[in-house]
C-alpha cells in the first residue's frame, strides 16, 4: 500500500520518459480521491496500476494516443478497470501508445514518442511503450496494455519486465477501444511474474458485456514451484532463424539450459506456417481496424476539423486530419483487402492460413508439449526513427509475437539477459486457458535466469 | 407488346422486444430523441455487442412460420457505411450464413389465385437510428433511440407478377408476423418497411431482366402505387428504345413519382466481414423446438380448419380469421352457442363495423354476441332490433335480453296483439287494400312494413304476413 502523494511523487520523477499522457496535477487530485474511496479489503488495496491510453476510464480522458480522440472522456470504466478498482487498485494515469495501438515503437503517438527508460535514443517499444517504460523505470508495480500483435510482449522484452497476454476471452474486452477485435487483449507489465499475474488474476474472468469473454472464473494464481521437474518445454525451430541476434540467441540458450537443470525436458519442434504469420497478421488486423475507426467521424464526439460544411467533407477532414499516418495507412489496407473483388484473395485467404497457424500449435501441444519458449522479439530495443519510415522492418519486429494473438493462445515475455545494458525478452507460449502453467513455468525460471547479466 | 413484370419484396421488421439487440436499451417507439442510448448503441469508443436472446427467439419464431430452414449455426457480419445515423459506422447484420433460408409464403393473388412465394432468406440485424432533415434549418438532426433495435429482414423470391399480388403478399405477409406476435407490423411507426425490386420481361420470357430497387415505400397504402409507377416507368423507357439500369428509385408519395437515387446516396461496397466481436449464434435443438411450441395456430391452417369445422366458405373463413384477435373472437362466439355461419355474419359485419370505429376493440363480449344471434334465432329480435341491441350492448354492455326489453324492442308474437295492429293497418289503407285485392300482390311488404311500423318494430314480421295473408284473403 502506498500512499497518493508517493505514487504521484514517483511518477512525476519520470516525466522526462513521457510515457504518462495524463497531466501530474489532475494525476495528483485523482489519486489522492481514489485512495480515499478504495476498498481496503481489496486484493491489489493501495497498488497504483497505470493504464494504457485505449482502455476507457471514467477518470482522466482516453486519446488512444490519437487527435481524433483529444480530450476524450469515457462515461464508463472498461471492465478490466472496474475490476481492478473493486480490487482497491488506484488508476495511476493514462499511459502513452501508439495511435490506436498501431504500432511496435510508441514512435506513434500523436502525443511525442516515449523515451526508453535506459536509453532515450531508443524505442521502449510499442504499442503499449508507456505502460512499460513506467514499469522498468521503477513508477509503478504494474501497468495494463493491449495486445493485437505483441503490444505487451514486445515492449516488456525492450524494457526488461514481465508482460503477459491472457489467452483471448480469458479477460474482457469491454472499453479496450478496438483495434483488431478477434486479436485484441488486455495484458499487464509487472516488475516480476507475480506483480504480473495478480493483476491478470484480478481483470480476468466472465462479462456479460463481452460476448466473446469466456464464461470462466478468474484465473487462479498457481503456487511458486519447486523446479520445471515433469515440463515438456518445445522449441519451435522457426522462432531461431540465422539472422537472429546473437545475443538474443545466447540470452535464450542460456535460459534453455537453466530449465533443464531444473528438471524440464526440451524438445525442438516445428510450427510450419509461422512464416506467414506477419502477412496474414497484416491483413486481418487492418481489416478489422478499417470498420473498427470508421465510428471517428466527427459527427458525435471527439474534435471535429474544419470543413464541416458538408459531410463528405466533415468526414475527409476530421479523418485525414484526426489520424496519423500509420493508422491511416492501416485503414486503406484494411478496406482494400475487405472490398469485393479482394476479399477472397486477402481477407478469406488470410483467415484460412489463421486456421493453419492455430492448427500447427494443437499439433505441437498434442504431441505432449505443455509450454513454447522462444525469443520474444529477433533484436533487443532499437533506435528511434531506425524503422519509422520503413513500415515492413517494423512490422517484422512482432514476427514472434504475432503467433498468439492470431491463435488466442496465452503468451508473456520475461527477461532473460542483456546486451549493452539492453535488455532481452524471454517468451513462453501456453495452450488455451493454462495460463497457470504457462506462470508456473515463469514463476522457476525468474528465480534462476540470471536476467539482468550480458548474454 | 405484352409485358410482365416481376417483382421481389425485402421486408424488415422490428421484432417486438422490450430492449434492443445488442445493449438492454429500451427498444420502445416514441421517447424523446436520444433518451434510450447507451455506450453500445452509440458506439462509443470500447463498447462491444451482446446479442438479445429475446429477440433471436422472435426471429426464429418468423422463420419457422415462413416453413424456413433454420440454421443451427448462422454468422453475425458487419456491413460497412459511413453515414451520421449508423453511430458505429457499420450496421451488424447476417451476410452469407443467415439465421434461415428457404421458406414460403402461400397467398391469395388478385389474379392467379393462390400463390406461393418463395422465401430465400430471413436474417437478424440491427436498426440505424434516424436522420431528422425538417427540423432545424441547415441542419440535419440525428436520433439514436432507434439505432440498435432488433430488426429481421425477410427476403422473397421474384415470385410476384404485378403491384396488386406484392399488395397481397405483403398483406399475407403482415398478418402472419401480428399473429405469431413477433412484430407490431406498423408501417407508420416504421416497424415494418419494404423495398421491392423490380423488373419487366416479354410475357413469356422466363429470363430475369435488370432490376431496380424501390425504396422509401412508408405507407401500406403507397405499396401497390409505387410499384406501379416503376413498373409503368420501365415499360415506356424499354418501348421507346430505352433499357432498364440497375440502380435505386426513390418513391415520392405526394408525387406519385419515382426518382433515381442520387449516385452519392447510392449503396457502395459494404465490405461485408464476419463481425469478430460476437461468436456465431449457435442454436441448440432444444431452443428451435421451443420457439415451434411457441407458435399459435398460422392463419392458413386456421382458416382451413374454421372451413371444415364451421362450413364456412373460405371467403368467410378468410374474413373471420384475418386477424388472430378476430378469429378468437369468432370461435368464443360460437363456443357461447351462436350457430357458426349466423356467427360468422355478425362478426363479419356488425363486429368488424364496430372495432373499426373504435381502435380495434371488439367491444361486444362473445357471449354477449352469441345470445343476440339466439334472439335472433328465436324470433325474439328482428335483425333490426338486434342491430340497435348490438350499438347498445358495445356502447354500455350488459345483458342483450335486458338491453331488449329496456329499449322495448322484443318481437311481439302473440297473434292476436298482432292482429290488432293488422286490423289498423288494413283499415288505414282502403285503396292499397282494394289494390290488392285486384291482384297487386307485390303490397304485401308495403303491408308487413306499415304494421312493423305501427308496432314500432316490435311485430315479428313472418307472423305479420301471415296474418294480413289470412285477414286479406277473406
Amino acid at each position: 500500500m502506498s500512499d497518493a502523494k508517493a505514487v504521484a511523487d514517483r511518477l512525476a520523477k519520470v516525466k522526462r520518459l513521457n510515457a504518462l499522457l495524463t497531466p501530474l496535477k489532475d494525476l495528483r487530485k485523482s489519486l489522492t480521491a481514489q485512495s480515499a474511496a478504495a476498498r481496503p479489503t481489496g486484493v491489489l488495496y493501495g497498488m497504483p496500476v497505470a493504464v494504457k491510453d485505449n482502455i476507457c476510464t471514467l477518470e482522466f480522458t482516453t486519446s488512444c494516443g490519437s487527435r481524433i480522440l483529444e480530450g476524450y472522456r469515457s462515461p464508463y470504466d472498461a471492465t478490466a478497470v472496474a475490476k481492478l478498482k473493486a480490487a482497491g487498485a488506484l488508476i495511476a494515469g493514462k499511459t502513452n501508445c501508439d495511435e490506436f495501438a498501431m504500432g511496435s515503437s510508441t514512435e506513434h503517438s500523436a502525443y511525442g514518442r516515449v523515451l526508453h527508460p535506459f536509453d532515450k535514443a531508443r524505442v521502449p517499444g510499442g504499442s503499449s511503450g508507456g505502460s512499460a517504460a513506467l514499469v522498468a523505470a521503477g513508477a509503478v508495480p504494474a501497468a495494463l496494455g493491449s495486445e493485437t500483435g505483441g503490444s505487451v510482449r514486445q515492449p516488456a522484452s525492450f524494457c526488461g519486465v514481465v508482460g503477459i497476454k491472457p489467452t483471448y476471452g480469458r479477460v474482457s474486452r469491454y472499453g479496450l477501444v478496438a483495434f483488431g477485435s478477434s486479436l485484441d487483449q488486455i495484458g499487464v507489465f509487472g516488475r516480476s511474474v507475480h506483480d504480473a499475474a495478480r493483476v491478470v488474476s484480478v481483470i480476468s474472468g466472465r462479462d456479460a458485456r463481452d460476448a466473446t469473454c469466456e464464461d470462466r472464473d478468474p484465473l487462479r494464481l498457481p503456487t511458486v514451484p519447486e523446479s520445471l521437474q515433469g515440463f515438456v518445454i518445445g522449441l519451435p525451430r522457426e522462432y531461431f532463424p540465422p539472422e537472429l541476434d546473437p545475443a538474443v540467441r545466447r540470452a535464450c540458450e542460456r535460459a534453455v539450459r537453466v530449465m533443464k537443470e531444473q528438471g524440464a525436458a526440451v524438445r525442438e519442434v516445428s510450427l510450419p506456417h509461422t512464416p506467414y504469420a506477419v502477412p496474414t497478421y497484416y491483413v486481418i488486423a487492418p481489416a478489422e481496424a478499417s470498420s473498427n475507426l470508421a465510428r471517428y467521424d466527427g459527427v458525435r464526439y471527439g474534435p471535429r476539423f474544419n470543413g464541416s460544411a458538408d459531410l463528405r467533407a466533415l468526414y475527409r477532414s476530421t479523418r485525414g486530419q484526426g489520424f496519423g499516418p500509420e493508422v491511416r495507412r492501416r485503414v486503406l489496407v484494411g478496406t482494400y483487402v475487405l472490398s469485393s473483388g479482394y476479399y477472397d484473395a486477402y481477407y478469406r485467404r488470410a483467415q484460412q492460413m489463421r486456421a493453419l497457424i492455430a492448427q500447427d500449435f494443437r499439433n505441437v501441444f498434442d504431441r505432449g508439449v505443455d509450454l513454447l519458449f522462444t525469443p520474444t522479439t529477433p533484436s533487443p530495443a532499437f533506435k528511434a526513427g531506425e524503422k519509422l519510415y520503413d513500415p515492413v522492418a517494423m512490422y517484422l519486429s512482432d514476427i514472434f509475437t504475432v503467433t498468439a494473438n492470431l491463435a488466442g493462445l496465452p503468451a508473456m515475455s520475461l527477461p532473460i539477459g542483456r546486451v549493452k545494458g539492453l535488455p532481452i525478452g524471454g517468451q513462453f507460449i501456453g495452450q488455451a486457458f493454462l495460463e497457470d502453467e504457462m506462470l508456473e513455468a515463469a514463476y522457476a525460471l525468474e528465480r534462476v535466469v540470471p536476467a539482468t547479466d550480458e548474454a | 407488346m405484352t409485358w410482365e413484370t416481376v417483382i421481389g419484396l425485402e421486408t424488415h421488421v422490428q421484432l417486438r422486444t422490450r430492449s434492443k439487440m445488442f445493449c438492454g436499451c429500451s427498444a420502445a417507439f416514441g421517447a424523446p430523441p436520444n433518451t434510450q442510448v447507451c455506450p453500445v448503441c452509440l458506439g462509443l469508443p470500447g463498447a462491444l455487442p451482446v446479442p438479445n436472446g429475446a429477440a433471436i427467439g422472435l426471429a426464429v419464431r418468423g422463420a419457422l412460420a415462413l416453413g424456413c430452414t433454420v440454421h443451427p449455426r448462422s454468422v453475425f457480419a458487419r456491413k460497412n457505411y459511413f453515414y451520421p445515423d449508423l453511430p458505429k459506422g457499420y450496421q451488424i447484420s447476417q451476410f452469407d450464413q443467415p439465421l434461415a433460408t428457404q421458406g414460403a409464403l402461400s397467398f391469395l393473388s388478385p389474379e392467379r389465385g393462390v400463390v406461393t412465394a418463395t422465401i430465400v432468406r430471413l436474417h437478424i440485424e440491427e436498426d440505424a437510428g434516424k436522420s431528422i432533415h425538417d427540423r432545424f434549418a441547415k441542419a440535419t438532426a440525428v436520433d439514436l433511440n432507434r439505432s440498435g433495435v432488433p430488426l429481421i429482414e425477410i427476403v422473397g423470391g421474384p415470385d410476384l407478377r404485378s403491384p396488386a399480388e406484392a399488395r397481397a403478399y405483403l398483406q399475407t405477409l403482415k398478418q402472419l408476423l401480428e399473429y405469431i406476435g413477433i412484430s407490431d407490423c406498423d408501417m407508420e411507426k416504421g416497424s415494418l418497411r419494404v423495398d421491392a425490386n423490380v423488373s419487366i420481361r416479354r410475357a413469356g420470357d422466363s429470363a430475369l431482366n435488370t432490376r431496380t430497387e424501390v425504396k422509401n415505400i412508408n405507407a401500406f397504402s403507397f405499396v401497390e402505387k409505387a410499384l406501379s409507377v416503376e413498373r409503368d416507368r420501365q415499360i415506356a423507357l424499354v418501348e421507346s428504345g430505352g433499357s432498364v439500369t440497375q440502380q435505386t428509385m426513390l418513391y415520392d408519395s405526394k408525387e406519385n413519382t419515382v426518382r433515381p437515387q442520387r449516385s452519392k446516396e447510392e449503396s457502395h461496397d459494404y465490405r461485408y466481414f464476419p463481425e469478430p466481436d460476437l461468436p456465431p449464434l449457435v442454436l441448440t435443438p432444444e431452443f428451435v423446438a421451443e420457439q415451434q411450441s411457441a407458435l399459435p395456430e398460422l392463419p392458413a391452417a386456421k382458416r382451413d380448419r374454421f372451413m371444415a369445422s364451421y362450413a364456412l366458405s373460405r371467403e368467410h373463413a378468410t374474413v373471420v380469421t384475418s386477424s388472430r384477435a378476430v378469429a378468437e373472437y369468432y370461435e368464443g362466439v360460437v363456443r357461447a352457442g351462436a350457430e357458426p355461419q349466423a356467427a360468422a355474419n355478425w362478426v363479419m359485419t356488425e363486429a368488424l363495423a364496430d372495432a373499426k370505429d373504435h381502435q380495434e376493440q371488439l367491444r361486444v363480449t362473445p357471449d354477449a354476441l352469441a345470445k343476440i344471434v339466439a334472439l335472433v334465432k328465436g324470433g325474439t329480435l328482428s335483425n333490426q332490433a338486434a342491430k340497435r341491441v348490438f350499438t347498445e350492448v358495445a356502447a354500455k354492455g350488459g345483458d342483450p335480453r335486458t338491453i331488449a326489453e329496456s329499449l322495448g324492442v322484443i318481437q311481439v308474437a302473440d297473434t292476436n296483439v298482432v292482429a290488432g295492429w293488422v286490423t289498423d293497418v288494413l283499415g288505414a289503407h282502403a285503396s292499397e287494400v282494394g289494390r290488392y285485392k285486384n291482384g297487386e300482390t307485390k303490397l304485401m311488404s308495403f303491408f308487413v312494413g306499415q304494421v312493423m311500423r305501427a308496432s314500432k318494430g316490435k311485430a315479428d314480421p313472418k307472423l305479420a304476413q301471415r296474418v294480413l295473408e289470412e285477414k286479406l284473403a277473406s
